[in-house]
């Protein structure tokens, strides 16, 4: 397998506090990997900073075979990262929004693209006109996810995806992950729906104390 | 090794040579030169005011070649350098806005006249004050270092276009009247002035050195705090 | 970069055209300003039209203050900050696309600020070249530092604060040489005002290279 992802006693430090304390882990093209561990683990800054969102304190890091030290802005162009907050623009109608990253992702097309990213996150086409901020939490994240995938990431980085979400919507979300690992994608998700993830996932990272304690 | 101080025996010697340097001037500034013709006593306040102002100067050189440096290279020891630069030349702008102001009472008759070395100087004041402002709001080290050199950049920058700027406004009103000395001045006169920019230029690399070892110091400090810091953390996971 | 430029921009006005705050927070703002210093000073005609010019300027910095702080609070408002930095945009393409966002919303300011000074004060408008040509590399001028400086203070939590401190010394000059060129203007003595023109021109050319140049350092950080 084709190494995506490449940490070698990786330090991340967040103002004073050293959030990833030495992280050793590779992973390979196409794989899924699920992230878990209590709060405060570290979790989210490993997910940042394979975004290239954190910057590297110590330690060596490749993703998608560019430095985590200088080659952070071609890898931004490559990789998705979704956290908590759904880096949405209230004032925008759904579509606008969608095609807005669309088009910063040079996606050829970005309307039709836009379009296909609502349609299989089944955004209700009613929906697609209105301002963001008139949505609820749930259609908002789902619009999120639209506004994700039509990116089309190599590595989806994914920072508790289910929260908010409803049955049908994370049903949806796991069908979307098992199709882009299967095109070649890889994709690390924390989450604390074990159940769910775990079926999803091929592998199981656990993280304490910003160190990587297990593997299964 | 146990560090004890910033000094060493280069900048001890530095600071001997720095007072002696200004023991010389107070005793050329204020007893052995003439008082000049036109200004009277005041001119002795020059001694002061225009190596204060050329201090300043330097001092915003180093600032914005230490934040080109830290763009660059992205090495700390710029960033603590361009600081350190920064401070300095705050006091220094400051004893030049004081020194032009007190001049300013016999000669003008007021405290403050729009002129235009003098209004340059406010601005610079401005400018470093801002830059200081940014290095005390925090943030992580690098985080920090990146916006003070981007302020230090701009600024430096900026002096150049005031000081054109200001002279030509007030051109239009009056000359420049501050530090525009007469070239047939008497040779003590123009000797005093000499040590004082000698005097001046000794002080601020002094206090440049002093004060950027400090700020090393204290990020040595940051770090072996930060090595700590890993341990503990490590150790929440299990393994220490 | 070109192409990221366009999608901020366009992104940045089109949320501009939604909310409206430019045109009900923004121009309010600044005319209560030109009003207000209308009482500080002397309604007497004579007086506010001689310095027309200035005060002109100075609302004109202080709603660019409003505009720039409205412009980054849009980044912050849902993670913005972050997605603009995942997508990979070109720092320099934010850093133009916002600041022609601003410039526009600035502009449009400008025309309405026009008209009043001329109610308000009876400035006789006059110099219309040199009026106009003054006005765009001023705004440039005011908008590149404005927009460097809104992204550094965005990132801190005393942005509210800094941004001032941090801004207007820097515009020092372009006020002084705004000042004058419009007076220039106004009087019909353009030969000084053309000459002031190119010092400003200078300081927007400088200003905007910096921000191409320094935005990807800016946007770093974690």
């Amino acid at each position: 397998m084709e190494p995506v992802l490449t940490l070698r006693g990786v330090v991340a430090v967040l103002g004073r506090f050293p959030a990833l304390a030495g992280v050793d882990l590779d992973v390979g093209a196409g794989s899924t990997v699920l992230l878990v561990g209590p709060n405060g683990a570290g979790k989210s800054t490993l997910l940042r900073l394979c975004a290239g969102l954190v910057g590297l304190t110590a330690g060596s890091a490749t993703v998608l075979g560019h430095d985590l030290r200088t080659g952070r802005r071609e890898l931004r162009r490559r990789v998705g990262y979704l956290g908590h907050a759904n880096g949405l623009y209230d004032e925008l109608t759904v579509e606008e929004n969608v095609r807005f990253w669309a088009r910063i992702a040079r996606v050829p097309e970005p309307a039709a693209a836009a379009d296909a990213a609502l349609e299989r996150l089944a955004v209700a086409s009613r929906l697609r006109d209105l301002g963001v901020g008139r949505l609820s939490a749930g259609q908002r994240r789902r619009v999120a996810l639209a506004a994700f995938v039509v990116r089309r990431p190599e590595l989806w980085l994914l920072d508790e995806p289910h929260a908010g979400l409803d049955a049908t919507a994370r049903d949806d979300l796991d069908d979307l992950v098992r199709e882009a690992t299967a095109a070649g994608a890889t994709v690390l998700v924390a989450s604390h729906e074990l159940e769910r993830a775990t079926a999803l996932a091929s592998r199981t990272v656990r993280l304490e104390g910003g160190v990587v304690v297990d593997v299964a | 090794m146990t560090i004890t101080g910033t000094g060493s025996r280069a900048t001890r010697a530095l600071g001997v040579l720095t007072l002696a340097l200004f023991a010389l001037l107070a005793l050329l500034g204020l007893v052995l030169s003439p008082p000049d013709a036109a200004m009277g006593e005041a001119v002795r306040l020059f001694y002061v005011h225009v190596p204060a102002a050329l201090a300043s100067y330097a001092g915003i050189a180093v600032l914005g070649f230490g934040s080109v440096m830290y763009l660059w290279k992205r090495s700390l020891t710029w960033d603590l350098l361009a600081a350190a630069a920064a401070e300095i030349a705050l006091v220094f702008t400051a004893l030049t806005l004081v020194t032009g102001s007190l001049w300013g009472r016999p000669t003008w008759g007021t405290y403050w006249e729009w002129d235009p070395r003098l209004t340059a100087t406010a601005v610079l004041f401005l400018l470093l004050l801002g830059h200081v402002a940014v290095r005390a709001a925090g943030g992580d080290v690098h985080g920090r270092a990146r916006r003070s050199a981007v302020v230090g950049l701009l600024a430096t920058v900026d002096v150049p276009i005031v000081r054109y700027s200001v002279d030509w406004w007030r051109s239009l009103h009056q000359p420049a009247t501050l530090s525009k000395l007469d070239p047939t001045i008497d040779g003590l006169m123009l000797f005093s002035a000499f040590v004082g920019i000698v005097a001046f230029m000794a002080a601020f690399t002094w206090f440049l050195l002093h004060r950027f070892r400090v700020a090393w110091l204290e990020e040595q400090v940051e770090e072996l705090s930060l090595a700590d810091a890993i341990v503990e953390r490590r150790a929440e996971g299990g393994r220490s | 970069m070109w192409r990221d430029a366009f999608a901020v921009a366009g992104r940045d006005l089109r949320i501009e055209a939604r909310s409206r705050v430019a045109v009900n927070q923004v121009v309010p703002f600044a005319f209560i300003v030109l009003l207000l210093f209308g009482f500080a000073l002397d309604p007497d005609r004579g007086i506010l039209q001689r310095v027309t010019p200035g005060l002109f300027w100075v609302t004109v910095l202080l709603s660019a203050l409003v505009v720039v702080q409205r412009s980054f609070a849009i980044e912050r408002s849902d993670g913005g900050r972050d997605a603009l930095r995942v997508g990979g945009i070109d720092p320099a393409g934010v850093f133009l696309g916002k600041g022609a966002a601003i410039l526009v919303v600035l502009l449009v300011l400008e025309v309405a600020l026009l008209a009043a000074v001329a109610v308000l004060y009876g400035a006789p408008l006059a110099g219309w070249p040199l009026l106009v040509v003054s006005a765009v590399v001023t705004t440039v001028g005011i908008v590149a530092p404005g927009t460097i400086y809104g992204a550094l203070a965005s990132g801190l939590r005393v942005r509210e604060t800094v941004l001032p401190l941090l801004f207007l010394p820097v515009v020092a000059p372009v006020m002084i040489g705004a000042t004058r060129a419009f007076e220039a203007a106004l009087e019909g003595s353009t030969g000084a005002g053309w000459r002031w023109c190119g010092l400003l021109a200078v300081f927007a050319a400088s200003y905007t290279a910096l921000g191409m140049l320094l935005f990807e350092p800016l946007l770093e950080e974690s």
